[in-house]
C-alpha cells in the first residue's frame, strides 16, 4: 500500500510538472536549505548572538573572512556589537520564517472560516463579511498591519513590548492577509454548495456545520494552497518591512528585517557586510517562495496543462 | 382502521412551490416594477402505492425535479401536503424526522456531482448509516458497505477508491448503494439514467428493477425519456408548466393517451408504427413560466383549443384511463385515437 501510494504520487501530473520545471527544482532546493538552516540554527551557528557572555567587543566590526582583516572564526564578519553576522542570519531567518508561517496560518484560518460561512449561509452574513473585506482591501496591506501593530502596542504595557513583539507581528500580518482566502473560498463554496453531493448530505440529515467542514471544505482547499504559498513570501516581506521601520522585532531578537535595519545604520561607515548578507538571504527566501508559488499556481491550473 | 398496507405510501395533494424572482427592493422602487414569482409547481396531486413506481415526465422546466426536491425536504413547499404513511412532511426540513427520512432516499441525475470527490467510496456509502444510526458500530458498518458494494455489482475492494476512479455507470451504482444503505422503502430517482450511455442505462434500470423486486421498494421516477419511463413505471404522470395534465397507468397512457400534450410527447418518440398516424403537432415553444398563458397553460400550442380553454383552467378530473386536465377530453371533443402499438420492449 505504501509503495503504491508513493508510486502514485511520483507518477502524478503535479510530480511530473515539478520534476520538469527548473524553476520549481531550484527554488525548492534553496527553500529546503533555508528551512534546514532555520530549524538547525543552534547547531549550525558558531555563536549565540543573543548571549552577551559570548560576545567579545574587540571582535566587533570584523569584515568577512576573505577580506583583509577578517577571521575564519567569523565567516561573514561581525557587527558593531561583535555579533557574528552568519549566526545572526541563521537566528534571524528562523524568526522571519516563524512569523511568516504563523501569520499565513492565522490568515488562512480566518479567511477560510469567514469565506465558508459567507458562501454557505449567503444573505446578510455573506454581505457583511464581504463588504468588510472590500473595505480592508482598499487599504494598502502595510498600512493595515501598521494600524493593528500600533493598536496592539498601545494596549500592551511598554514593559511587555519586546516579549510580545513576535505575537503582535503575527496578529498584524495575519489580520491583514485573510481577505484573499475569504474571497477565493467564498466563491468556490457558492459553487460547491449547489452540487448534488451536498443535497445528498442534507437528505441524510447532516447538519449545516457538518456539510460545511466535512463536505465543502475539502473541495475548496486547492486554491488555498497556492494562495498560502504566495502569501508566505508576502508575509515574510511585510514582517521585514515592519522590522525595518522599527515597529517589528526588537534588536535583542533580530529577524532578517531588524538585521537589515541595524546594518543600514552603519552602511556609510563602510561596514557593508552587516546589511548585504541578511538582505541577500531575504531576497533569496522571498524569491524562491514566490517562484514556487507561481509554479504551483500554473501546475494546478487545468487551463494551462 | 385501515390496514397500513392498504393506504398509499406517499400522498401528495395540492403541492405548490413558487420562487421569488423579484428584483431587489430598491430596483423595484426606482423602476416601478412588480414583484415577480414563478410557479414551478402549481397544485400537483398524486399517490403512490407501496411497491409501485410512479413516473413524472415532461419537458425541461416543467417542475418535475422540483417535486422531487419538495418531497425530500430539500426545498420548502409554498403550499399543499406531502404525507408519508400518513405523516405530514411538507413543513419538515430534509433529514427530519430522522426515523422517517431514513426510509426515504434519493438517487440523483449527475453521477459526477452526487458523490463528494474528496471522499472514499466506503465513507460515502456509510454516511447515511452513520447519520441515521442504523449501523452505529464502525466495524459492522464497514461490513455492510462491502455487502452493499457487491449487491450493486461492484467489489468490496472498491470501497477504498475515490469516485473519480469509476465510470458514470459505476458511480450511479455507488449512488444506489448509498441510497439503499439505510434500508429505505421509498426512493426518489431524479433522472438517474439521463447522464449515462444507452447501454449503461439498461444496466442501471435493470438493477433498479431488481432492487424493487428484492427489497419491495417504491419509486418516484423522474424522467424525460419515455422509453425509460415505459420500461420501469406502473403509473405515469405527465407534467406541463408546473401542473399535472394527465395521470394514468403506464400501459393505458401509452396505448390511449388522453391529453393533447401527452399525445404530443408520445409523437416525439420515433416509432415505425406511427407512419400512418394522425400527427397532432402543435406549433410553438413552451411559454415563459413567469407569465403562463391564462386558462389551460397548453392552449397556445393545442390544435383543439377553443374559447373555454383560453379562459378557464380545466380541473384535474377522471378520464377514460385515469385523470386528465383538459376541457376537450372532458367534453368529448377529441377524436378517439386508434390504440397505439405498445412501446413495450423498446428498451
Amino acid at each position: 500500500m505504501a509503495t503504491s501510494t508513493l508510486a502514485r504520487v511520483w507518477h502524478s501530473d503535479l510530480a511530473w510538472s515539478f520534476r520538469t520545471s527548473k524553476t520549481a527544482l531550484i527554488s525548492s532546493v534553496l527553500l529546503a536549505i533555508m528551512f534546514a538552516a532555520a530549524i538547525f540554527a543552534p547547531q549550525l551557528a558558531t555563536q549565540n548572538p543573543f548571549n552577551i557572555a559570548e560576545l567579545e567587543l574587540w571582535n566587533s566590526e570584523l569584515p568577512p573572512f576573505w577580506v583583509e582583516g577578517g577571521s575564519r572564526q567569523f565567516l561573514l564578519g561581525t557587527d558593531v556589537q561583535a555579533r557574528d553576522v552568519y549566526s545572526s542570519i541563521l537566528y534571524g531567518l528562523r524568526l522571519s520564517l516563524i512569523v511568516g508561517f504563523a501569520s499565513v496560518i492565522l490568515a488562512a484560518v480566518i479567511g477560510i472560516s469567514l469565506g465558508l460561512l459567507g458562501g454557505f449561509l449567503g444573505g446578510i452574513v455573506d454581505a457583511a463579511i464581504m463588504r468588510f473585506a472590500d473595505v480592508l482591501l482598499s487599504f494598502p496591506a502595510i498600512l493595515v498591519a501598521l494600524l493593528v501593530n500600533g493598536i496592539a502596542r498601545g494596549i500592551l504595557p511598554p514593559s511587555q513590548h519586546q516579549d510580545a513583539a513576535i505575537y503582535v507581528l503575527i496578529l498584524a500580518i495575519g489580520l491583514t492577509n485573510w481577505v484573499q482566502y475569504a474571497r477565493t473560498v467564498r466563491g468556490s463554496t457558492m459553487v460547491e454548495r449547489q452540487k448534488e453531493y451536498v443535497q445528498a448530505a442534507r437528505i441524510n440529515g447532516i447538519s449545516g456545520p457538518g456539510i460545511m467542514f466535512n463536505h465543502i471544505m475539502p473541495n475548496v482547499m486547492g486554491p488555498v494552497l497556492v494562495i498560502a504559498t504566495i502569501n508566505l513570501g508576502m508575509a515574510v516581506l511585510t514582517e521585514a518591512t515592519l522590522s525595518f521601520l522599527g515597529v517589528g522585532m526588537p534588536a535583542t531578537q533580530p529577524s532578517l528585517g531588524t538585521l537589515i535595519r541595524i546594518g543600514n545604520e552603519y552602511l556609510f561607515s563602510g561596514i557593508w557586510w552587516v546589511v548585504i548578507f541578511p538582505s541577500a538571504v531575504l531576497v533569496a527566501l522571498v524569491l524562491s517562495v514566490n517562484l514556487l508559488g507561481d509554479w504551483l499556481r500554473d501546475a494546478l491550473n487545468p487551463k494551462l496543462r | 382502521m385501515m390496514h397500513p398496507d392498504d393506504r398509499p405510501l406517499l400522498e401528495v395533494s395540492g403541492l405548490r412551490k413558487s420562487f421569488d424572482l423579484s428584483k431587489p427592493f430598491i430596483n423595484r422602487l426606482i423602476e416601478r416594477s412588480e414583484r415577480q414569482f414563478v410557479k414551478a409547481v402549481d397544485g400537483v396531486d398524486f399517490t403512490i402505492q407501496r411497491g409501485q413506481t410512479l413516473s413524472l415526465v415532461g419537458e425541461s422546466g416543467c417542475g418535475k425535479s422540483t417535486v422531487a426536491k419538495l418531497i425530500m425536504g430539500l426545498s420548502r413547499p409554498s403550499g399543499g401536503s406531502i404525507r408519508f404513511e400518513g405523516t405530514e412532511l411538507a413543513d419538515q426540513p430534509a433529514g427530519k424526522p430522522a426515523q422517517l427520512r431514513r426510509r426515504m432516499q434519493m438517487i440523483f441525475q449527475d453521477p459526477y456531482a452526487s458523490l463528494n470527490p474528496r471522499w472514499r467510496v466506503a465513507r460515502i456509502i456509510a454516511e447515511p448509516m452513520k447519520s441515521f444510526a442504523t449501523h452505529p458500530d464502525p466495524g459492522k458498518r464497514r461490513k455492510e458497505v462491502d455487502r452493499l458494494l457487491e449487491f450493486v455489482g461492484l467489489s468490496a475492494a472498491d470501497g477504498d477508491k475515490f469516485p473519480h476512479e469509476f465510470s458514470g455507470g459505476q458511480r450511479q451504482r455507488i449512488s444506489i448503494a448509498r441510497a439503499i444503505s439505510t434500508k429505505p422503502e421509498f426512493l426518489v430517482c431524479d433522472e438517474p439514467t439521463s447522464a449515462l450511455d444507452v447501454s449503461v442505462q439498461a444496466q442501471i434500470l435493470n438493477l433498479m428493477r431488481e432492487l424493487q423486486r428484492e427489497l419491495g421498494l417504491t419509486y418516484l421516477f423522474i424522467s424525460h425519456d419515455l422509453a425509460v419511463v415505459n420500461y420501469i413505471s406502473d403509473w405515469i404522470g405527465v407534467m406541463y408548466l408546473g401542473r399535472l395534465v394527465e395521470l394514468a397507468p403506464a400501459a393505458e397512457i401509452f396505448a390511449k393517451p388522453q391529453h393533447p400534450y401527452t399525445r404530443l410527447l408520445l409523437d416525439t418518440v420515433p416509432d415505425i408504427s406511427m407512419v400512418n398516424r394522425d400527427m397532432d403537432r402543435p406549433a410553438g415553444e413552451v411559454p415563459n413560466p413567469i407569465t403562463p398563458p391564462p386558462g389551460c397553460h397548453f392552449h397556445p400550442r393545442c390544435v383543439h383549443a377553443d374559447a373555454r380553454c383560453k379562459a378557464q383552467m380545466p380541473d384535474f378530473i377522471a378520464s377514460a384511463t385515469g385523470h386528465a386536465r383538459c376541457h376537450a377530453v372532458q367534453e368529448g371533443r377529441l377524436s378517439p385515437i386508434a390504440e397505439r402499438a405498445a412501446l413495450r420492449g423498446a428498451v
